[in-house]
């Protein structure tokens, strides 16, 4: 059984938000749109997004790592999105395991975003119904893109190539081997929710940090000898 | 998580008819020959409205209210498409007893049985909704079920109370009686759930969140600046303050004050109890962190 979905390499995530932004420009304008945006010029700019990327600062300055942190639907093989709906409206497909909604059923309950753990179901306050990332279904299978191009749109995105999309059930895909390699993790385990999107480790790098680098070691105000002050330029005459 | 007002309405109206119902089949039960059949008939009358009631505020709940038929097609994994068949198979039974007992068509205390079948099978229904949600560990525990039923009878019984006051003064006192009782055991059980709630350690964390194992992870933007459906739904976004200020409005609304007031005045007791249970539900709501607002501490 196929289970489609996406590998997220943390290491190579640079945090530019073009996933973000293509996802939005794809999903608003095909079958899944259109994605609401209410006061998109004004101070507080709200509306609906498949997908986010976050990011989280690890370690204690100096020693710290940023991380950027791709956030959309898991397609979880068991996902508590789906048993709790009422209307059947909340899905997984089984010819390829993505979990969709079918707007038409939608009442809007927003019973389903309250079952899940990771809150990767926004609810359009425009349509009032539930909405979620589709795994760009609308395009993966579109025989009249080239086949190189029929992937979610997050994917084609990425500058990085921090986004795999392929079958995870498929020993042999590139997805499977690089979570088998590269320890591919699962979001939030403890869910049971055996989410089929994965996330690629950081690789451990080692960046001395020194004096030099934090506090400026050539600084033209300095006086030799002195005890070094850097909250205070020197006055001038201690510099003549 | 974010109180939604029209399911506070809809539980705590829903409670109240149930346990309504429930304590007017005791009375017929116990004390056949102290009432008239008028009393049985406009007692379910009551008890229809409330669920009347308690269904258009549900209705508010809902995206897309004229779609609202398709919940109960999912039944068989959905405790919410259960409690959308139990909420009308319950009324329409009530209905039928009061019917019954007005047009004196006999069978009522089979059809009362029935009724009150239903009555427990909807309370179960209705807190299953929250039990369901494995991931909100404040909700998904066995003192949901109880806490729904003991505060529906307690309600219920002090305005079946207040009730028999108008229609028949004999009955007012047992059941004043059966009240204080109900109300003094929602205090026990809805204590143990707070003390248990407040005690809860959180199963998912921001390393499990995010999968990175440093006990230092501090959230630097979130990818919306000026929010989102994460950061509406599920944060109460009231202070630890007000917070205080609902528990107390519990304590005297929904525990102390009706507990004093339900033998002499059960008619004003009932008032305030549903006043202090629209607290109680509200705080039931905030009390519960859902684990997707690791995801959303810091806007940027």
């Amino acid at each position: 059984m196929t289970q489609l979905a996406l590998v997220i390499d943390l290491n190579v995530c640079v945090g530019c938000h073009a996933c973000v932004t293509n996802c939005k420009q794809w999903n608003t304008s095909g079958s899944a749109g259109a994605l609401t945006d209410f006061k998109p010029y004004e101070a507080d700019p709200t509306g609906t997004f498949f997908n986010r990327v976050q990011t989280f600062e690890v370690g204690d300055f100096p020693n710290t790592e940023t991380v950027h942190f791709p956030k959309s639907c898991l397609h979880c093989e068991n996902p508590p999105c789906v048993p709790v709906c009422p209307t059947g409206a909340s899905y997984k497909r089984k010819e390829d395991g993505i979990v969709l909604v079918d707007y038409d059923k939608c009442i809007g309950c927003k019973y389903c975003s309250w079952a899940c753990p990771y809150g990767m179901r926004e609810f359009d306050e425009q349509r009032k119904v539930m909405t979620k990332c589709t795994l760009c279904v609308d395009r993966i299978y579109d025989q009249n893109l080239p086949e190189e191009r029929r992937k979610p749109s997050c994917v084609l995105a990425c500058p990085t190539g921090a986004r795999l999309f392929g079958d995870v059930h498929d020993p042999a895909s590139q997805v499977s081997t690089v979570i088998r390699e590269r320890g591919g993790y699962a979001l939030m385990p403890e869910a049971c929710t055996k989410p089929a999107n994965h996330y690629l480790p950081r690789r451990k790098t080692n960046v001395g940090v020194r004096e030099e680098d934090l506090y400026r070691s050539d600084n033209p105000h300095k006086i030799d000898g002195a005890p070094f002050d850097h909250n205070l330029p020197p006055a001038n005459e201690e510099l003549n | 998580m974010r109180p939604a007002f029209s399911v506070l309405f809809l539980t705590t109206l829903i409670g109240a008819a149930q346990g309504l119902f429930i304590a007017l089949f005791f009375v017929e039960l116990l004390a056949p020959a102290s009432v008239t059949a008028n009393f049985y008939a406009v007692g379910s009358l009551l008890v229809v409205v409330l669920m009347g009631l308690g269904g258009i505020s549900s209705v508010f709940h809902l995206g897309h209210p004229e779609r609202a038929w398709r919940a109960m097609s999912q039944w068989r994994t959905s405790w919410l498409a259960r409690e959308g068949i139990a909420l009308p198979a319950f009324s329409a039974a009530a209905f039928a007893w009061g019917v019954a007992h007005w047009l004196n068509w006999g069978h009522t205390l089979a059809i009362g049985v029935v009724a009150v079948i239903l009555a427990i099978t909807l309370f179960i229904c209705t807190a299953m909704i929250y039990v369901a949600i494995k991931v909100l560990k404040e909700w998904s525990h066995p003192l949901t079920p109880v806490n729904f039923i003991v505060f529906g009878c307690a309600s219920g019984t002090t305005l079946a109370a207040a009730y028999a006051g108008f229609m028949a003064p004999d009955l007012a006192a047992p059941l004043a009686k059966s009240a204080f009782v109900l109300i003094a055991l929602s205090i026990v059980t809805r204590g143990a759930s707070l003390w248990r709630n407040a005690t809860l350690r959180p199963v998912s964390t921001l390393q499990t969140a995010i999968g990175i194992r440093h006990p230092r992870i501090q959230q630097k933007a979130q990818g919306a600046m000026g929010g989102s459906f994460n950061t509406r739904e599920f944060f109460h976004g009231k202070s630890p303050a007000f917070l205080r200020g609902i528990l107390a409005a519990m304590a005297l609304g929904a525990f102390a004050l009706p507990l004093a007031l339900v033998m002499f005045a059960p008619a004003v007791a009932f008032v305030i109890l549903y006043g202090g249970l629209l607290a109680e539900r509200w705080y039931f709501f905030a009390e519960a962190q859902h684990p997707q607002n690791l995801y959303y501490q810091t806007v940027g």
